[in-house]
């Protein structure tokens, strides 16, 4: 069973949401990140023609998605090949258990990791600690969520909801660094910090970005180099990814890199881009002696098998639709309560947690579109959120929900008030009748409409609606009526 | 889609128009410019009296069924195969992109989607299918405009508004910051998450006055709605007008344009 990050309520989500929009901090850290963002990506696209490069990406991870047996199969058997240990796990806390297993045969007491959302997903930090094992984060905005004992608001950068002086500030408090709002200064420190960590570790942990079939090669996308540290210093490497990664070929890697990149940070590549393809062999002077996989279903094949719900698995988790996202940049990540926020999270965690827990979600969203034009493997995620809002209510008989959770938000007020819409807007003669009720009382109309005019004055009903318009002018006319 | 290749049709003798409902109740001389602007160009206009709503109201909502039905209703009303015009990116574009797919597996299906292949936005339809030239009467003034997000990503006519007002000589259009960003209306978006679409049109209206124009212009009523209602209830210098009826009187010579 999943849970939510360190067991907060997602239902809570308005409460939540209020607090980070009455918040100028947030509000302005996440302004600031979020434009920045923008703009970079606006600017790396500029050489390329992106609705082409975006079809070829969708196509990509179609196409993987739609051979996805066959390729977990093809790759698991490749890593073996290669020298990988491979392992399965149903859910997180499996996916726990085998990792503290191969920990517990390592006898390992620290681990360092790399940066990964799946293991965000696992709370598998939490969990080692439970067990006695250190696990350090390294990416730097990982390290310092950590360090504030918090989660992601990011999926790639995780520690974006904070500005200079507060991580200066958390840095002295934790570790004892100087005060400063030199950036330079303090990378220098939690660098050197860290680089001892890196050789004390007994296990690095990482994340995948892309796992190819074909060669067995792991994919590993990073900026800081703590991702090569973490899977060639310590003398176990284990990597957790999500069973949705997989790629057919390495030919598939380079556009799915050019998309992700300059989608998440608008670089046209990343510093580093590490493919792991076997453990250290005989005649190599460094890398690790083990190399373990650990592919995490975790309520992903159910999402398999819905061809609607499916296009979910095509993410590549660049963050590009929190970035262009209206919402997530008034309430940031943490409103979410959930491990992947934003719009993909909106899309995602009904899934991994059920529509019970997570049915503020999906209503969370103007449906502006910006995050599915953004999206670089063209996920339809404004049609997504329109399914899962079907589903939430049970609200098509024709295509019956099949999400976990689903008809939790379903009331039995709500669903009259639609029938009685239905009725009225189903038949011209009542339509025209209530209607012509409406505007010729309407100056008994209601000035306070709940929700509405907290931010707004009330919409006034015109006098005579555009159908008496129309029909009067026509009379005048002398025309006959269409 | 935006980048949908869009095949427009040669200037039709007729068209049907779809008011949409918040045009009826709440903005019924955006409508009627809209029809006078079409009559203008020649064309007539026929406005099926059986019209209610496109359903979007609860296919947004998730209730589909109710949808289904308020849509099937309006699937009548159009028996010519001449072009379906909608004051409102929104409603055309549901439509448009999405009647398809709500019909699917019925056996409404193939009206469905025939009907969804003749609706156009109308603003798209005057300049790219009537090829409408405006001359402006009214006096020199400043505006805003604020493209839906419909209008914008799903009927892909963000560069139209700003083009027709190019052609009013009197007229100066400013552009907002950030302004492909939402407004935050999002039809029950806005009631069940009064605090963000709060906090996002709050920022709209702040992005719109400090263009330095004082009035607006958009394509769809319910942002109309939205932030000419904030900027109402907070008492900034912003007043708002759907783009159509703008476009009227500035180049009517005032007779039958005003309809209060």
């Amino acid at each position: 069973m999943s849970q939510s990050p360190h067991h907060i309520d997602v239902r809570e989500f308005h409460h939540r949401a209020q607090a980070a929009i009455d918040s100028p901090k947030i509000r302005r850290n996440f302004r600031k990140a979020m434009d920045g963002l923008i703009s970079k990506r606006k600017t790396a696209f500029e050489d390329w023609d992106l609705d082409t490069l975006r079809t070829l990406g969708a196509n990509i991870r179609l196409k993987a998605l739609a051979q996805l047996p066959d390729l977990l199969v093809q790759l698991e058997q490749q890593l073996i090949a290669n020298g990988v240990k491979v392992h399965w796990a149903n859910d997180s806390e499996e996916a726990c258990h085998l990792v503290r297993d191969i920990c517990l045969r390592r006898q390992a007491k620290r681990v360092i990791k790399g940066k990964s959302m799946v293991s965000e997903e696992m709370e598998l930090n939490h969990y080692l600690e439970e067990h006695g094992i250190e696990a350090l984060e390294s990416d730097l905005g990982e390290y310092i969520v950590q360090l504030a004992e918090e989660t992601p608001s990011h999926i790639i950068m995780p520690a974006i909801h904070k500005n200079t002086e507060e991580i200066s500030d958390l840095m002295h408090d934790r570790t004892g660094t100087e005060r400063s709002n030199d950036v330079e200064y303090l990378t220098a420190s939690a660098r050197q910090q860290l680089r001892e960590k890196f050789m004390q570790a007994d296990v690095g942990i990482s994340g995948v970005n892309f796992a190819v079939a074909e060669t067995g090669t792991l994919c590993l996308v990073e900026n800081e180099g703590n991702g090569r540290l973490t899977t060639t210093v310590p003398s176990c490497h284990i990597a957790v990814t999500g069973i949705e990664k997989v790629v057919t070929s390495l030919e598939d890697v380079a556009p799915l890199l050019a998309l992700l990149t300059r989608s998440a940070t608008g670089q046209h590549i990343t510093t580093y881009f590490n493919m792991i393809s076997s453990p250290r062999r005989a005649e190599e002077l460094d890398g690790p002696e083990e190399v373990h996989l650990v592919l995490v279903d975790n309520g992903r094949s159910s999402i398999y098998q819905d061809d609607e719900l499916l296009d979910t698995l095509r993410c590549i988790r660049c963050g590009a639709c929190m970035n262009h996202c209206p919402v997530y940049t008034r309430v940031g990540g943490h409103a979410y309560g959930t491990t992947y926020p934003g719009p993909i999270g909106k899309i995602l965690m009904p899934h991994l947690l059920g529509l019970d827990e997570t049915r503020h979600l999906p209503t969370a969203s103007s449906l502006c579109g910006a995050c599915g034009e953004v999206c670089p493997v063209r996920i339809p995620i404004p049609d997504l959120l329109v399914r899962l809002r079907q589903e939430s209510v049970d609200g098509d008989h024709l295509h019956p929900a099949r999400v976990r959770g689903h008809g939790s938000k379903r009331s039995a007020m709500e669903a009259l008030a639609w029938k009685g819409w239905r009725w009225m807007h189903t038949s011209a003669g009542r339509y025209r009748f209530g209607t012509g009720i409406a505007t010729r009382l309407r100056a008994l109309q209601p000035q306070h409409l709940g929700a509405w005019t907290r931010y707004r004055s009330a919409p006034r009903l015109a006098p005579k609606s555009l159908h008496e318009l129309v029909r009067e002018r026509q009379t005048s006319r002398g025309g006959k009526s269409s | 889609m935006a980048d949908r290749i869009k095949v427009y049709p040669p200037k039709p003798a007729k068209v049907y128009f779809f008011g949409t409902c918040l045009v009826d109740l709440l903005y019924p001389e955006a409508g009627l410019a809209g029809i006078q602007l079409l009559e203008r160009e020649g064309i007539d206009v026929l406005f099926p009296q059986g019209q209610t709503c496109c359903g979007q109201p609860a296919y947004t909502s998730g209730y589909h069924d109710e949808a289904r039905a308020v849509a099937a209703a309006q699937l009548d009303l159009f028996p010519g195969d001449w072009p379906i015009v909608v004051p409102s990116g929104s409603c055309g574009g549901m439509m448009r992109t999405h009647y398809p797919a709500l019909f699917r597996d019925t056996p409404q299906q193939d009206r469905a989607t025939e009907i969804a292949g003749r609706v156009w936005e109308l603003t798209d339809f005057l300049l790219n299918v009537c090829h409408i030239r405006l001359q402006d009467l009214g006096e020199p003034t400043t505006v805003a405009m604020h493209t839906s997000c419909s209008a914008r990503r799903e009927m892909g006519v963000a560069g139209v508004g700003p083009t027709l007002l190019g052609q009013l000589s009197n007229v100066t259009l400013k552009e907002q910051v950030r302004a492909e960003e939402c407004c935050g209306f999002g039809g029950t978006f806005a009631v069940r998450h009064p605090e963000i679409s709060g906090a996002m049109v709050s920022e709209k209206v702040d992005a719109l006055v400090d263009t330095g124009a004082h009035h607006f212009v958009t394509t769809d009523c319910g942002c109309l709605m939205n932030i000419a209602g904030h900027a109402e209830k907070s008492a900034r210098p912003l007043s708002g007008q759907h783009i159509l009826s703008f476009l009227w009187e500035r180049t009517s010579s005032g007779k039958g344009g005003n309809v209060k």
